[in-house]
């Protein structure tokens, strides 16, 4: 027992250090999201709850579920002891040094829920044998992989966000079903759904997966489902979590007429099919293709340039985009595409009983099928994809390789996110060491089955390497910065998209054909 | 994992570390007209560009030595020339002439802390590295958990990055000097420490060893024979080298003498502010500057410096071996900042770098020094608006050393190598040593952090404006005599595990 409470230490040693590390970036640059959670615990700590998602005297209205604005609220609690002026409404844009601290170091405290996790996601770890020496153990690699993550902590302790506390409840989720104590897990993650509603592309791979390993208790011989088996107490038990987390959440607001009112905030629909950025996905490749087109087509003569709409794609701002030779896409077109993304991951977890690991896969195709398609998404959602892909790296050698392709070019695609001189330094370096780290540690751990990356992959993320430079040092020196200001944010996401694409593929070849393997036996 | 993965894992930490702590304020931020010692840099900057060589050490109408005049030997006047030339590409408002002078922007504290990181990334971070590589002892991980806490050590962070000051150079070349003459590069280390003393006048406090030691060296090899050769090379190599640095100045001998009188201030008095040395400390009960006339407060700390730090010395002379060498660094810079004239809180930061070098034999001890060190330069810090760091600093390093460095398993008696401490008790059993050692630790701990939050938090009594710089001071005082009195001991007694010395050596 005593060499089992020793083994953990350095979990203890890695999650101090990262949070010690966090602190120090408390003066570095903050984009208008630490205005929009000033803002929230204003608006939820001076007005009631039906003002809530009503009051728009600042742009940045509350757009999380209520269990967010009650987090918040609580939040703002503590803030009134240390400096009341930033809960006050009229207070816009208010930095004091105080409030900067407080926000922070409330994103820090928060970690310790994602800390907790990644704890609990290392513990689910299957080794057949511990090596001795700590730093080549697999649960080691997976801590310092969730903990040390590059992109959760330049997006939460930079650019600043609560991404860590959401994805805690995430991946504690996922390793209450790794352990397979399902209700725990579905309780967990229908708080998630009212804490931040972008985990509902996820929520497929939840409802297939427990509706047919946890509400069907037995299966055919051939491993198909056994209608005769439903547990209606097991889905009973399930619903009334479920059902009671989002009355108590949804609940006051039903009551006071404005659910109407909240959705619409949820889910604003007005905005452009591309984020401020482009996100490393399909509608990057369709929108890069059409730009293409229309550049070819005017020098062939096929198009006259007064006609096509003017290029407001990459304007900076959230907007209408209209295409110039294909099609324009509407919201329902890319639900649609997201769907039929996932259903194939969705029938094949339906058809057979699979264990609790090809849950964690359909989970990461759904959150790698809405990245690629979904409605506006902004790149920070590859991390969806990347921590839960995390756990399957260290533990098999294909899904490590995969980790590494998806890892690098969604961390990289990240980057426009810090734009300020001061924080490049800190982006490149942060970024250097995970990368190293990644590569040189699950390499180690899968020294035995050959290297991780095929010859292709390696090129692919060389030729990464080499649009980095490109963009972030040569392009700035070069004539082209004035006439195409936005020329490295294009073939960033350009060449980011092949590479998100090429890892969801991969990802589904696994788990299809895993399904074929046991057919076979 | 490979060690060179680790290694370069742990310089992109430091090197984040470094920049994390730089995004913070620097001393006199926004506080004209003096400002601190940020303007002072961009000031030398502005003098260095835009006058003749030979007025910088002068006071001219275009030069006021009040206002932040050089100080410093040429070689920082070099380096801020070259500085001054980069920024005057960029943006020649930064150091034009007189109309530049407090000249503050973020666009300007960039470029001050890029070059700081510059320095340390080309002199300072590759000495740390090829010592812990080449000679510690010790498995890969061993070595690099070292180079770890080398780097993060928190003192000379928040003073270069923090405050703003270029001691990675001075402490870097020092630190090259070391390498050297442990790999047997004779010339070479001499070469670099004599770089080390032309970038900072207070690299003396490492003088004395470097000159035993390679005294040592060449009375050893036979003053007649192969010794001697090894005096002419090493003596030619400090000759150009100073005369290369002097080579401007040189023809004028009124320059020269200006400069060596800019360097050394002797008019300052025995000590500025509150330093945790013997002077200030003993200043609480005994008004020593009141009672003496300056020229005897000279006389009496030069006498009690080469006192303290002769001994250490003279045993390196005869022995001359590496292990020695680290020791009397150690033991001379802490005699000097304990006892010499016009000491500032900052060149503790000296004594700190050889201590870090043992951190390897020694981590319980060392980790203690260097955490009390940093601790000595708080009233410094909560000047200059660098609270979060410094808290973020002085909480993570102790932490991260003792964890890395099992630090607290090996406190037993051999460990610290305090042999004679059995012989004199012998009624103390071995564990209690250890034992004792430990709460000893935990509770120094304790009272710096207390010490800390109540600096921070409370306010002093109106009749003791300074009590807590006072009592900071006095509390880092004596941890330094400790360490100070614990590493003379350890000297002057034979290494206990002498084969694997030898080895090295």
């Amino acid at each position: 027992m005593a060499a089992q409470a020793e083994s953990w230490s350095w979990f203890t040693a890695l999650a101090v250090g990262v949070s010690l590390f966090k602190c120090l970036f408390i003066n570095a640059y903050h984009s208008t999201d630490f205005e929009v959670h000033r803002n929230w615990l204003a608006i939820t700590h001076s007005l009631p709850l039906s003002r809530w998602y009503h009051e728009n005297s600042s742009e940045w209205t509350l757009d999380y579920p209520p269990l967010f604005a009650w987090l918040e609220r609580g939040l703002a609690q503590a803030a009134r002891h240390w400096d009341g002026d930033m809960l006050r409404l009229d207070n816009l844009n208010y930095a004091s040094p105080a409030t900067v601290l407080f926000q922070r170091l409330s994103v820090v405290c928060t970690d310790l829920l994602f800390i907790y996790a990644a704890r609990e996601c290392c513990r689910c770890i299957r080794v057949q044998k511990a090596p001795q020496v700590v730093l080549s153990r697999p649960s080691f690699v997976l801590a310092v992989l969730l903990l040390w993550n590059f992109g959760l902590l330049i997006v939460d302790h930079i650019h600043f966000q609560y991404n860590g506390f959401l994805f805690g409840f995430l991946l504690l989720s996922v390793a209450r079903h790794l352990q397979s104590r399902h209700l725990q897990g579905a309780l967990l993650f229908a708080v998630l759904l009212n804490l931040k509603h972008i985990f509902l592309y996820v929520a497929p791979a939840y409802g297939i997966f427990l509706l047919r390993s946890y509400c069907f208790t037995l299966d055919r011989p051939d491993g198909s489902i056994k209608w005769s088996s439903f547990a209606p107490l097991r889905l009973l038990a399930l619903g009334s979590i479920v059902v009671s987390v989002f009355a108590l959440s949804f609940g006051p607001f039903v009551a006071m007429g404005q659910l109407s009112q909240v959705v619409s905030r949820l889910f604003p629909f007005r905005r452009g099919l591309c984020h401020a950025y482009w996100a490393p996905n399909a509608w990057a490749l369709y929108s890069g293709a059409d730009k293409a087109l229309a550049v070819l087509g005017v020098r062939l003569k096929l198009l006259q340039e007064a006609e096509l709409p003017r290029a407001a794609m990459t304007g900076g701002l959230v907007q209408e985009v209209q295409h110039a030779v294909l099609p324009s896409v509407p919201p329902a077109a890319t639900l649609l595409c997201t769907l039929l993304a996932v259903l194939p991951a969705l029938v094949s977890i339906w058809r057979r009983r699979r264990g609790n690991r090809a849950f964690l896969r359909c989970l990461l195709l759904c959150a790698l099928a809405s990245c690629l398609f979904g409605w506006q998404v902004h790149e920070k959602a590859i991390l969806l994809a990347v921590l839960p892909l995390s756990i399957l790296a260290v533990e098999s050698r294909e899904d490590a390789g995969i980790f590494l392709v998806l890892s690098t070019t969604g961390h990289y695609s990240l980057f426009p996110l810090l734009f300020t001189p001061a924080e490049m330094i800190i982006k490149v370096c942060l970024m250097l060491m995970f990368t190293i780290y990644s590569f040189t540690a699950l390499g180690n751990l899968h020294r035995s089955q050959g290297s991780l990356l095929c010859p292709m992959e390696v090129v692919y993320l060389l030729g990464l390497a080499a649009v980095a430079i490109a963009c972030e040092f040569i392009f700035p020196l070069s004539p082209w910065r004035q006439k195409l200001p936005f020329l490295p944010l294009l073939a960033t996401s350009l060449y980011c998209a092949v590479g998100v694409s090429y890892s969801f593929l991969r990802l589904y070849a696994t788990l299809l054909r895993s399904n074929n393997k046991r057919k076979q036996l | 994992m490979q060690t060179w993965s680790l290694v370069s894992i742990s310089v992109l930490l430091a090197v984040l570390v470094r920049w994390g702590v730089s995004l913070n304020s620097y001393s006199g931020a926004g506080k004209p007209p003096m400002f601190g010692d940020y303007e002072a840099q961009r000031h030398w900057q502005e003098v260095t560009y835009n006058l003749p060589l030979q007025q910088w050490y002068f006071n001219t109408s275009d030069n006021d030595l009040n206002y932040w005049g050089l100080d410093y030997p040429p070689l920082t006047a070099y380096h801020s020339w070259l500085c001054a030339y980069v920024a005057n590409i960029l943006n020649p408002d930064w150091v034009e002439l007189h109309r530049s002078r407090g000249y503050e922007s973020p666009a300007h504290k960039l470029f001050m802390r890029t070059t700081v990181l510059v320095t340390d990334v080309l002199i300072y971070i590759p000495a740390v590295v090829l010592y812990c590589l080449y000679l510690t002892d010790g498995s890969a991980k061993r070595r690099v958990s070292i180079l770890l806490s080398i780097l993060l050590y928190p003192g000379l962070i928040l003073i270069d990055y923090g405050h703003f000051q270029y001691n990675g150079v001075s402490l870097g070349f020092a630190l090259w000097g070391v390498l050297a003459l442990g790999l047997g590069w004779n010339s070479l280390g001499s070469l670099a420490f004599s770089l080390a003393l032309n970038y900072k006048q207070m690299e003396l406090y490492h003088a004395l060893p470097f000159f035993c030691f390679l005294l040592g060296k060449c009375i050893k090899a036979g003053l007649i024979g192969r010794g001697f050769v090894l005096l002419v090379k090493i003596t030619a190599t400090v000759l150009v080298t100073f005369g290369l640095c002097w080579l401007p100045f040189l023809p004028d001998n009124s320059q020269v003498l200006q400069v060596v009188r800019r360097i050394f201030p002797v008019a300052r008095g025995l000590f500025e502010d509150k330093v945790a040395n013997t002077w200030c400390s003993l200043n609480t009960l005994i008004k020593i500057r009141s009672i003496l006339t300056s020229d005897s407060q000279l006389y009496l700390s030069l006498a009690f410096t080469l006192l303290a730090a002769l001994p250490s010395s003279i045993r390196l002379l005869m022995k001359p071996t590496f292990w020695n060498f680290k020791l009397a660094l150690v033991n001379s810079s802490l005699a000097f900042f304990l006892f010499s004239y016009q000491v500032h809180e900052k060149s503790i930061l000296l004594a700190a770098l050889p201590v870090c070098l043992l951190l390897n034999e020694f981590p319980l001890m060392c980790v203690w020094f260097l955490q009390a060190s940093t601790f000595s330069m708080l009233p410094l810090f909560l000047k200059d608006g660098l609270l979060v760091p410094y808290t973020v600093t002085f909480l993570g390093f102790p932490f991260l050393t003792v964890y890395l460095l099992s630090a607290l398993d090996d406190c037993s008696e051999d460990e610290l190598k305090l042999g004679i401490c059995g012989k004199l008790f012998p009624l103390i059993p071995k564990i209690h040593l250890a034992c004792i050692m430990k709460w000893k630790f935990y509770i120094s701990m304790a009272l710096m952090a207390v010490l800390s939050v109540l600096s921070v938090v409370m306010d002093p009594p109106p009749h003791l404006p300074d009590l807590f710089p006072v009592l900071v001071s006095t509390t880092a005082f004596m941890h330094f005599l400790g360490v100070f009195l614990h590493f003379s001991i350890v000297q002057f007694m034979e290494p206990p595990r002498k084969k694997s010395r030898k080895k090295n050596n």
